[in-house]
């Protein structure tokens, strides 16, 4: 009864006051009374009752708090109270809100990331007792698939051990072709890992009788919903995988996108067609080692157990065939990250990042820290009045550690807010939209709870701060002198910790005008080739089932229908363009080495299978010599087109190369006919590379890109040649998966990094500003609060208002100088580590130099302006009066 | 002797004033331990009621709005069965105490 009378007095607190307030006015009445009975007079009764009783107030205080002892009435009160309080410094409020808002929101963020990354398993029932498997000496897990039915069928310690292999391929679902990401995965694959579908049915073991025997596929649940949109009748209808005729045998759960973490393929083909869509030999066992394997452990058994049952078998397997197999040993991975591959790097991002927040997490506390601190100074007055007119110290304390976890809860909500926003958008992003990479990084109850607890924990811990003060305040002294503690002259651990937050987001700032400065110059340069007016459409005729002997008439053909479209000016085709995906690359050897071995090797120069055309249209200069012709084929003596850079790596100079003879990897002789201008190939900040054009008719590739110059002047919009280029390559072949884009496109690859770079330089500058923001105003907040009474007296003996200013946030000024001059010097440095990222990030450059330091004097500006404001607002006349 | 304090005491005189008079108003329980201890204790008036409001919270007392003789509103105390059994532990401490306090005095 009594908690439930609580919480009603809780709602009727008038009530309840008014009642104590008439048992307090009856006691006094009672007593006026006999006072009057005993030959008091009027005046006198009520001064004597009074006096006796002692202060009403108090004792009002006094029974409400023992009425109130499980203290609902006061957490409400006290809510309202800080409230209140918190109301009259927005300022205040502002920063430390916002400080703990970042704090908690990065590290909600990283934690997201962390938990989809590495704590969360595969999206599969038992998730646990899966593991990769992969090889012993080194991070790969692949092997060949003779191997695989080995270790399947021999081993006694998994329930079904899976095999997979991510791919790509050509998707014909009817007049709408397009290249799809796939998942091979072994007949297992779907029993083993307990999955059901969501329609249809799923291929099995028993759906395999050796290569190219099962032509069925299985569509993952986001495929179906965005490629069929969601057509349930999909099941059993055939469509074309690499022009090959495939059944729909039905659509996977909801929330699964294969075995890779972020990736996500469109749909899962059995291994056995992998000879069918790859041209594998799947009985090879030496090579190719394609398959990445998984398998769910038997309970009861261990890990090292299954470890020693396949080393046993691999073993075996190396004494059986001893020229396929070498050691084979095996480890055990978490699956999902293709094991230590990307486990390794992923693991390592992911602690350099909780590092990072750590480290953000840590600066906050320290400003957080220097604000309560302030606020405390600030307050020092009122407290001591409070205890005065006689308030318990429990009841102060309890006042301001409500404000914290005020503040801390308002810091969190807002970061979590924030956070759960830009998880949101990073679950949806796609870096690359041809490539599904895609994290599913959706914040869940484990992350809303560390960052509740992250909030609270600070808001307790900065409560405390001013809890000494509190309990040391003798009221009697502080109202007697006022607040007229003196600022230390020394620095403090905390000034030494605000300057080096400065320097840390002035090396930031720094850092990330030098990446955009570096990033706006490289979409801007020559990379020896054209990228205005050009367009690109890419496919491999292998997805529309072209073998390489078919392709380059096919190719030809492509070329020419191009070509006659209007406003084409030329159209050139290579395997693969250069800042893009990059090129293949093989050994070469000068025309005089006998003995071919790797390391007797010139150079390992890049290799670019290209058309006739190509160096014309792409806008690469031919420096000497000739482009090639159609009738540089088959029957006519081989021939290629070198940089200058191979010219000068292989026969001394580019001058006189063109004549010259050199031997490729397996010794073809082959001349160079021409030498093309240097340019850049795998990445915009690479070295100089040696690169040689060999001609498609002599070394003919499916994969195809062709180059499409349109005429300079005839200002066609690109989507509109897009258009045509389409119908006209759809004419040739209606079944070809096509990529059409501008040239700048492709390169988002490339730039991916640096833009990343810059983009989270960005970021974490923007961060350590607010930061240092926040720290600096604190820290002059408590400054100009302290020393409001020396101020005063200044202003009253005529300081000026410089001189005033020079005195209130001297010192914080200082600090920023040390820490942006520190910083500065710092990013200067760092800048020659970006420019292995960014292309021509240099810091020798004025605007560089000027927007840092405007960056961090408006920096300075926002942080001091509310205590400047109020530094200069002193009056000195009231401040002495009241002091 | 945890329970020897002056705030035990001050529960000890409440509790035994209602016991020994009934339905008493907080003045009511002022005028009695004033009278019946011959003016030589004398509680501070005001400090009484949190008292009072924490041994009703304990469930050692009830209370209810009465009239006075003089017809005054007032809010009236009484013991309860739980309050009668207090105040007997109260007692027995504190004869402790006092026996306590007088060897410690006679002690040469």
């Amino acid at each position: 009864m009594p908690l439930l009378r609580r919480v009603v007095n809780l709602f009727s607190r008038s009530r309840v006051d008014r009642a104590i307030d008439a048992e307090i006015q009856s006691h006094i009445e009672l007593r006026i009374e006999d006072n009057l009975a005993a030959g008091m007079s009027g005046a006198e009764a009520r001064r004597d009752a009074l006096l006796r009783f002692g202060n009403p107030a108090i004792t009002r205080e006094r029974v409400a708090s023992a009425d109130m002892a499980l203290s609902l009435e006061i957490v409400w009160s006290d809510l309202r109270y800080a409230a209140r309080r918190l109301r009259q410094s927005p300022g205040f409020v502002l920063a430390a809100v916002l400080t703990l808002a970042l704090a908690i929101g990065s590290n909600a963020v990283v934690f997201s990331v962390m938990n989809a990354l590495v704590l969360r398993p595969l999206n599969v029932p038992q998730a646990e007792s899966l593991y990769a498997l992969q090889h012993g000496n080194g991070t790969s897990g692949a092997e060949s698939y003779p191997n695989y039915l080995d270790l399947r069928d021999r081993n006694r310690s998994f329930d079904g051990l899976v095999g997979y292999n991510v791919s790509k391929a050509g998707l014909d679902t009817g007049g709408n072709p397009s290249s799809a990401w796939i998942e091979e995965a072994s007949g297992n694959y779907f029993d083993a890992l307990g999955l059901e579908p969501y329609l249809g049915s799923f291929f099995h073991a028993a759906d395999e009788h050796g290569a190219n025997s099962a032509p069925y596929i299985v569509l993952t649940y986001a495929c179906w919903h965005t490629r069929f949109q969601d057509d349930r009748t999909v099941v059993g209808r055939v469509v074309r995988v690499d022009g090959h005729p495939f059944t729909i045998l039905g659509v996977g759960p909801p929330d699964f996108h294969g075995t890779l973490l972020f990736f996500a393929v469109d749909f899962f083909v059995p291994l056995v067609e992998d000879p069918l869509l790859n041209g594998d030999d799947l009985n090879a066992r030496g090579s190719p080692f394609m398959f990445e394997t998984m398998g769910r452990l038997k309970p009861g058994v261990t890990p090292a157990q299954a470890v020693a049952d396949l080393n046993a078998i691999g073993a075996n397997l190396q004494q059986t065939y001893p020229k396929d197999v070498g050691k084979m040993t095996f480890v055990l991975r978490s699956p999902g990250l293709y094991g230590d591959y990307l486990g390794r790097p992923v693991r390592a991002f992911m602690a350099g990042l909780m590092l990072l927040t750590g480290l953000i997490l840590l600066a906050a506390c320290a400003n957080l820290g220097s604000l309560f601190a302030a606020r405390a100074a600030d307050r020092s007055r009122e407290v001591a009045l409070r205890l005065a007119l006689g308030s318990s110290r429990t009841r102060i304390l309890r006042a301001l550690f409500t404000e914290a976890i005020l503040i801390s809860l308002a810091g969190g909500g807002v970061g979590l807010l924030g956070s759960v926003a830009l998880l949101r958008a990073l679950s949806a992003w796609r870096p690359f939209p041809s490539v599904p990479i895609q994290l599913a990084v959706n914040p869940d109850v484990k992350v809303y709870a560390v960052a509740v607890l992250l909030a609270l924990a600070t808001g307790l811990l900065f409560g405390a701060v001013p809890v000494r003060q509190v309990l040391q305040t003798n009221p009697y002294e502080v109202v007697k002198a006022g607040s007229g503690g003196r600022a230390g002259k020394r620095m403090s651990a905390r000034d030494v910790l605000l300057a080096v937050q400065i320097a840390i987001c002035a090396v930031l700032v720094t850092s990330s005008l030098v990446a955009v400065r570096g990033l706006v110059r490289s979409l801007h340069n020559h990379f020896g080739f054209e990228i205005e007016n050009t367009i690109v459409a890419s496919t491999d005729l292998s997805m529309s089932g072209y073998s390489p002997d078919r392709a380059p008439s096919m190719q030809k053909r492509m070329i020419e229908a191009l070509e006659a479209l209007p406003g084409v000016e030329s159209v050139g085709l290579i395997d693969t363009l250069p800042l893009s995906t990059g090129g293949g690359d093989s050994i070469v050897f000068t025309d005089n080495t006998p003995d071919l071995r790797p390391t007797n090797a010139a150079t390992d120069a890049t290799m670019f299978l290209i058309s006739p055309e190509y160096l014309h249209a792409a806008g690469t200069a031919l420096l000497a010599g000739r482009a090639f012709t159609w009738q540089d084929d088959k029957n006519s003596p081989r021939v290629a087109v070198v940089n200058g850079e191979f010219a000068r790596k292989l026969f001394g100079s580019a001058g006189n190369a063109v004549g010259h003879m050199y031997k490729l990897k397996d010794g073809t002789r082959v001349q160079v006919v021409g030498i093309a201008e240097d340019g850049k190939y795998n990445s915009l900040t690479e070295d100089p590379l040696p690169v040689m054009f060999l001609p498609i008719l002599q070394s003919p590739s499916t994969s195809t890109v062709l180059v499409v110059r349109s005429r300079e002047g005839e200002n066609h919009a690109p989507q509109l040649l897009g258009t045509a280029m389409t119908n006209a390559l759809r004419q040739l072949d209606t079944g070809m998966p096509l990529e059409i884009e501008t040239r700048d496109k492709p390169m988002d690859v490339q730039l991916f990094g640096p833009r990343m770079a810059t983009a989270s330089l960005g970021v974490l500058g923007v961060m350590g500003a607010i930061l240092s923001i926040t720290g600096l105003f604190g820290m002059a907040a408590y400054s100009v609060g302290k020393r409001l009474k020396e101020l005063g007296i200044r202003v009253a003996l005529g300081a000026t208002q410089l001189e005033v200013l020079r005195a209130a946030l001297g010192r914080a000024f200082r600090l920023l100088a040390i820490g942006s001059f520190a910083g500065l010097l710092l990013g200067i440095l760092a800048a020659r580590v970006l420019a292995f990222i960014v292309f021509q990030a240099t810091p020798r450059d004025p605007l560089v130099l000027a927007g840092v330091v405007l960056a961090m004097l408006l920096l300075g500006l926002v942080a001091t302006w509310i205590p400047a404001q109020r530094a200069l607002s002193i009056d000195p006349g009231r401040l002495l009066r009241e002091e | 002797m945890a329970h020897n304090d002056f705030q035990g005491s001050l529960d000890l005189l409440v509790l035994k004033t209602l016991a020994q008079r009934g339905k008493l108003h907080g003045y009511g329980i002022v005028l009695h331990i004033q009278r019946a201890s011959d003016e030589l204790l004398r509680v501070e008036e005001g400090s009484l009621y949190p008292a009072l409001h924490r041994m009703e919270q304990s469930k050692w007392i009830n209370s209810e709005w009465a009239l006075t003789d003089t017809n005054r509103k007032a809010k009236y105390y009484k013991l309860t069965a739980a309050g009668r059994k207090q105040l007997q532990e109260a007692e027995e401490s504190f004869d402790q105490l006092v026996k306590g306090v007088r060897a410690m005095l006679k002690y040469a």
